[in-house]
């Protein structure tokens, strides 16, 4: 910018000259100056208020955008970013010890109903009663016009009648998804696996627990986020099973039995491979206890763990073992059997009044089932005695087992434990166990005297155990045991190669009020397999059987039990991988023929 | 030289913003698309629960026996026995290979059965 001087001396001297005021000059040119200096502060004025105006306007229009934005566009919920992977099947698997599946989870949809939001609630009623066959089309519309706003209609719809729900296309009428529990193999296994069913429920989820058996023993486990991935692996083995339901059911029919119970034990780990009672349930529907009658008439009821039951003679190697083990009698002494024996007000007597005395061996006192032989050896032992070692074996405690029942069948012991008790609890009389007590007692046996707690878990090999007798007496045992099959009582549960031993038991049913009912037993066969090197125990138990192929009813263990049990080893030996100790000649010669 | 760095600053910042610009757009799509995965995720191992109990249901016991039952005469199927298991030294071994080394003609002449077709 050039600065115009006030008095610019050309012009001053030009007015001098003319005789103007040169003081006129300098005054237009202050006041020239003065206006170019009020515009330029005017312009910069002017550009900072439109710069100020621009600024307004970008932050209250960004501001209006981002209003806008938020107004127009559709609401999300906020989603935590996490890298973990999300749990789809909220409960574990269960499985077999070889994997294969017991039971999981299954996606299916509950059906709810918004009634207010309906457009036809009439037709709605009319449709769903169409499609359910279960839900009354005049209750509906009540329930619809009660003025709720909210009701479920169904727990669990199949993906067909979703469908057709879908189909009848009333906004009122909407699903929520459910995890549900399935059994795939219906009712094999029911009474380990129990069952399941909803706890709390909301729209989008509802919890799944356990109610009976494994699943609700172990329903922590099972819901525990942290081991949803991991399947719960049963040691059930789940071939096994089914040939022992299989065998077990027509054994069950065939010896006109009410009920039936089978547990085979893997002797060095404790592990239960099948255990089957029946009649059974299907857990996939399962039904309501019975409220009215005896609870052991239901088909929920576990008869190898729930049911204790007197056991019979399966409990006289208890007593001869304990009788060696203390050194009071080897297998060949002589023992007074002279039947039948008074002991103050009783008679103990034998099976049909038979006297197998005078003097009888120890070990044929077990192959021949002698009452009174057993008798007077639990006598040489003393009730105190005799009581600990039973207690040894856990026949005073529920046993261990992973289901919920277990810990409640407690097993029936007489208060007061006075001489008569030694007699009759010797022969299994007077106290009351369950099948799956017994299985554990004879796999301590088996197990060369170590007492393995039973399991219904997989476990990864032997465990320690207590020891319970020495080994040379455990070994005695069995043979003894053997014995029984080879010329006692269970002629029938001989299976070639696979020495079977065991040892039957007859009690006879007890009445509510006491005493015994008369022609209903409790037959049970305690097996060991193979007797030269016991692997697994197996305990066949039929209720009120009778063997009605002979001119008279039979209604011992040996008819009964034992052909069941030997047809149950015939069958799951094999699918346990154990080879016949002696092979069997094959059936077919097999030539060799080159052509 | 101010001039310089003044510019060199501005088209810093107007590489960092675009730079920036770009990294907020690739993380929302890499964000929308583990969101998707995640979901295909969880469709898939439904999937294969389902697939692993139909599995399950169509392979259990009761199904197997009798479908043996049912196809008997097709496949004859009978329970593992016992006789079955055998001691390897009980296994018929394959007869030792015929010896080698052929010296001579082998006389390969014949008649063919009756019912069977000329192969040539």
């Amino acid at each position: 910018m050039t600065r115009t001087p006030l008095r610019p001396l050309a012009r001053i001297l030009r007015a001098r000259e003319t005789g103007e005021n040169p003081d006129a000059i300098e005054r237009e040119n202050v006041a020239r100056r003065n206006e170019a200096i009020r515009d330029r502060s005017r312009g910069r004025a002017e550009g900072r208020l439109v710069v100020l105006c621009l600024f307004f306007v970008v932050a209250f229009g960004g501001i209006a955008a981002r209003m806008g934005l938020l107004a127009a566009s559709e609401p999300a919920e906020p989603v935590t970013e996490t890298m973990t992977a999300p749990i789809h099947s909220a409960r574990a698997d269960i499985v077999d010890r070889n994997g294969r599946l017991l039971a999981t989870n299954f996606l299916t949809h509950a059906l709810y109903a918004h009634p207010r939001q309906m457009v036809d609630p009439a037709r709605v009623a009319r449709e769903l009663a169409r499609i359910f066959p279960d839900m009354r089309e005049d209750d509906l519309r009540r329930r619809f016009a009660d003025g709720r706003s909210f009701l479920w209609l169904r727990r669990v719809v199949a993906p067909e009648q979703m469908q057709a729900v879908h189909e009848i296309g009333d906004p009122g009428l909407l699903f929520g998804p459910r995890e549900m529990r399935l059994y795939p193999n219906g009712r094999l296994a029911a009474h380990v696996l129990g069952g399941a069913s909803f706890g709390a429920e909301g729209v989008q989820s509802a919890e799944v627990i356990g109610t009976a058996g494994v699943e609700a023993m172990l329903d922590t486990r099972l819901r525990d986020p942290g081991q949803a991935g991991v399947p719960l692996a049963l040691s059930l083995d789940l071939r096994v099973q089914a040939a022992v339901a299989e065998l077990l059911q027509a054994g069950m029919a065939m010896m006109n039995a009410r009920g039936a119970a089978a547990i085979l034990m893997d002797v060095k780990t404790g592990e239960v491979l099948a255990l089957v009672s029946l009649p059974d349930f299907d857990p996939n529907d399962r039904p309501a206890a019975a409220v009215t009658g005896d609870p052991s008439d239901s088909p929920l009821f576990n008869r190898a763990m729930q049911g204790v039951y007197e056991l019979g003679s399966t409990f006289k190697i208890f007593a001869v073992s304990q009788a060696m083990e203390l050194g009071l009698v080897n297998p060949d002494t002589m023992v007074d059997a002279d039947a039948p024996m008074r002991w103050g007000k009783h008679l103990i007597k034998e099976f049909k009044n038979k006297n197998y005395g005078p003097l009888l061996s120890v070990s044929d006192i077990i192959t021949k089932s002698s009452n009174v032989g057993t008798a007077r050896i639990a006598l040489m032992i003393g009730p105190e005695r005799q009581k600990a070692f039973l207690g040894s074996l856990g026949f005073f405690v529920p046993t261990t087992l992973e289901v919920i029942e277990a810990a409640k069948a407690r097993p029936l012991v007489p208060a007061r434990w006075p001489e008569i008790v030694t007699i009759t609890t010797s022969y299994g009389h007077g106290m009351s166990a369950s099948p799956m007590h017994l299985a554990a007692a004879y796999a301590a046996i088996a197990n060369g005297g170590v007492m393995v707690p039973p399991t219904l878990l997989k476990r990864a090999g032997p465990v320690e155990g207590v020891r319970v007798m020495r080994e040379e007496v455990a070994k005695a045992a069995v043979a003894m045991l053997r014995r029984v099959v080879t010329e006692g009582t269970a002629s029938f549960g001989e299976v070639e190669g696979y020495e079977v031993a065991g040892k039957t038991g007859t009690a006879d049913k007890p009445k509510k009020g006491g005493g015994y009912l008369k022609d209903k037993v409790i037959n049970t066969f305690a097996a060991v397999f193979p007797a030269s090197d016991p692997k697994y125990v197996l305990v066949v138990t039929l209720d009120e059987p009778v063997e009605t192929s002979g001119p008279e009813p039979r209604r011992t263990a040996g008819w009964t039990s034992v052909p069941v049990a030997a047809e149950i080893i015939r069958r799951t030996a094999p699918l346990l991988g154990l080879r016949p100790l002696a092979p069997p000649p094959a059936a077919a010669q097999v030539t060799a023929a080159g052509n | 030289m101010r001039p310089l760095l003044y510019l060199s600053t501005a088209l810093g910042l107007m590489a960092l913003a675009f730079w920036a610009y770009r990294e907020n757009y690739a993380t929302q799509a890499t964000l929308r698309e583990i969101t998707r995965l995640r979901a295909e995720i969880a469709d898939l191992s439904e999937a294969l629960a389902m697939q692993r109990a139909e599995w399950a249901y169509l392979n259990r016991p009761e199904r197997l026996r009798d479908l043996v039952a049912l196809n008997f005469d097709r496949l004859p199927l009978l329970p593992l026995e016992p006789g079955q298991l055998q001691a390897v030294d009980r296994v018929a071994l394959p007869p030792p290979p015929p010896a080698a080394g052929l010296s001579g003609a082998v006389d390969v002449s014949g008649e063919f059965l009756p019912g069977e077709e000329d192969p040539l």
